[in-house]
């Protein structure tokens, strides 16, 4: 069962070559078996789970199955599941049970997709390795040494590893698309508020933005059209129309205009990475693509404006955790300062309470214009090198991170070499476009993803290139063997 | 810019945080270094240039003032670690 795509498994199930409740119970004895070497889950939620794929059989059965009826996948555990357990990676909600469901969780129950469980991640989603778990780091399926990336390692160390064939991710300064790099997946960070945040737990709300991590940009298209959409219950979700994403999948790139962003490609630069990143282009070009020289002469900036405004907008939605209405409550506390205070210093990790810290200081009197105000004046730098560039080019592409998967450990005491690895994804998420990884090769049998940047809500664009490219290359048809080396699925015989 | 102690104490009280001395230290020199990271911004020039907020300069949509779900009390109230007749309980605020 491990390695179908969710195209594969819908047209399975269509066929009657299994139910539902097959291969969620499949799929639910393999992360059973599996996991220990990953640690990809937090939780498993399989009584829910093979209630959801009961319905979908009956749907099926009925004749009034979409295609992502049955089809089992799993949250990152940021978004709120209504009676399963979602804690955020956090000590401070690992007993907090959601009474609601997040919208883009209650789109895919609608849509008959079955949520098998929940995905290991940073901390409250603050990191890039998968290291700051409350509930331990989470191994790289390619490479058992390595990182799986962050902050949605678990969704993708969970896919890549087979466990799953598509899971949820969220993405703030990367966090969908560096995993997804890291692990040899299409993932995509759509455009600000092209999905709703209601009912995922909120890091920096200027900059979260949720999207798919798959196997396949055909089977990214799908999920995200089951996820996106105009929501009520988001103050700044948009609305916008939301196209079929899969509709523009085979259109021909003959003609399209690719940026290379002279910044992208700096000394930073891992050169086998960057030999990666090339190939894949030339290869785009060859598709009938044009290459143009472009620069976004700000990018160094996004690290440090990013990291003002992301730890200040997570310092006011952490103060929401305050040992009252739910989650972790210190023992016997003596008054309510005392319980505010060391509640939130039991329950928070290290590296959320240092982000805390930093997004206080940063708002705190005095400090503010120098600070925030400041970062969100450069923000717009950002956004306009964005807005000029893609007036001359349809896309931008460049590497995802400055190197393949580093080693567990090797970062985690130094949090500004942490967030250095950043520089490249960071000024999407400033400028709100969409972006996305795709599988492009690999240094030393770690994976490298190639990243498609694009303008507002060119989602569909994006897909499409990704999916032009993935016809003629076969880097993400190729699976992690136990030993960390590339196999193709038709060696294996999946 | 460098922070002492002090500092980070007084941060701390601000975030409702409680740091224990032996950790004050290492909260002083990390968050130093991420500042120093972020007084990267001050070379740049932005005189005149409007500080961005929301990637597309959208304000907050309004709704009307309407009740527009059920009242959930019972099920907020279920997952709260201290409550008493339906309501949250917290240590005594006055005496």
């Amino acid at each position: 069962m491990t390695n179908k795509t969710l195209v594969q498994i819908s047209k399975d199930l269509a066929a009657g070559e299994y139910s539902s409740r097959e291969i969620t119970q499949d799929i639910i004895a393999d992360i059973k078996a599996r996991d220990s070497i990953y640690n990809s889950f937090i939780s498993l939620s399989e009584d829910l789970a093979l209630t959801q794929a009961d319905a979908a059989d009956a749907r099926l059965t009925a004749g009034t199955a979409d295609i992502l009826t049955g089809v089992p996948f799993a949250h990152k555990d940021l978004f709120c599941t209504q009676g399963q357990v979602t804690t955020a990676a956090s000590k401070m909600l690992a007993n907090f049970v959601p009474p609601y469901e997040s919208t883009v969780g209650q789109r895919l129950l609608s849509a008959g997709a079955v949520c098998v469980g929940k995905t290991n991640m940073d901390e409250f989603a603050m990191g890039s390795s998968n290291e700051s778990s409350f509930f331990g780091a989470v191994k790289n399926p390619w490479d058992l040494n390595a990182v799986p990336g962050g902050s949605s390692g678990g969704s993708a160390a969970a896919v890549a590893a087979g466990l799953v064939p598509a899971a949820t991710g969220t993405d703030t300064g990367g966090s969908i698309r560096q995993p997804a790099s890291f692990c040899n997946l299409t993932g995509i960070k759509p455009t600000y508020g092209r999905v709703s945040r209601f009912g995922i737990i909120a890091y920096a709300s200027s900059l979260d933005q949720a999207g798919p991590m798959c196997q396949t940009a055909e089977d990214a298209a799908i999920m995200l059209n089951a996820m996106a959409g105009f929501d009520e219950l988001d103050s700044t979700s948009v609305q916008q129309e939301t196209p079929d994403f899969t509709a523009d999948l085979n259109l021909p790139l003959q003609g399209l205009k690719i940026g290379l962003p002279k910044e992208f490609f700096g000394s930073g630069l891992n050169p086998q990475v960057a030999e990666c990143i090339m190939n894949a282009v030339k290869q785009i070009e060859g598709l009938g693509a044009q290459i143009i020289d472009i620069s976004l002469p700000n990018l160094e900036l996004s690290i440090p404006a990013y990291y003002v405004i992301a730890p200040s907008e997570a310092s006011s939605n952490l103060s929401r955790f305050d040992g009252v209405r739910y989650g972790y409550r210190c023992d016997q506390p003596e008054d309510l300062m005392d319980l505010y205070c060391r509640t939130r210093a039991e329950g928070f990790g290290t590296e959320v309470k240092r982000r805390i810290m930093v997004g206080t200081y940063a708002l705190s009197e005095g400090y503010y214009d120098a600070y925030y105000l400041k970062a969100q004046r450069i923000r717009r730098l950002i956004k306009d090198d964005f807005t000029r560039a893609l007036s001359q080019v349809d896309v931008i592409m460049g590497p995802v991170a400055p190197t393949p998967a580093f080693d567990l450990g090797s970062n985690s005491k130094d949090p500004v070499a942490m967030y250095l690895e950043d520089i490249y994804t960071l000024s999407a998420n400033m400028a709100g476009i969409p972006a996305m990884s795709t599988p492009a090769g690999f240094v030393n049998g770690r994976p490298v993803g190639l990243q498609i940047m694009g303008n507002y809500f060119a989602e569909a664009k994006l897909l499409n290139i990704a999916h032009q490219y993935q016809q003629v290359t076969d880097w993400h048809l190729q699976i992690p063997t136990s030993k960390g080396m590339p196999v193709s699925n038709e060696e294996k015989g999946a | 810019m460098a922070l002492e102690n002090a500092d980070i104490e007084k941060i701390a009280i601000l975030a409702r945080l409680q740091v224990i001395n032996s950790e004050t230290n290492d909260y002083a020199n990390s968050i130093s270094s991420i500042l120093s990271l972020i007084d990267q911004m001050q070379q740049v020039d932005t005189d005149g240039v409007e500080p961005l907020s929301n990637p597309h300069d959208a304000t907050q949509r309004l709704r009307k003032d309407e009740v527009t779900c059920d009242n959930q009390r019972e099920a907020f109230i279920a997952i709260a670690p201290a409550t008493e007749d339906g309501l949250y309980l917290v240590p005594k605020v006055l005496d």
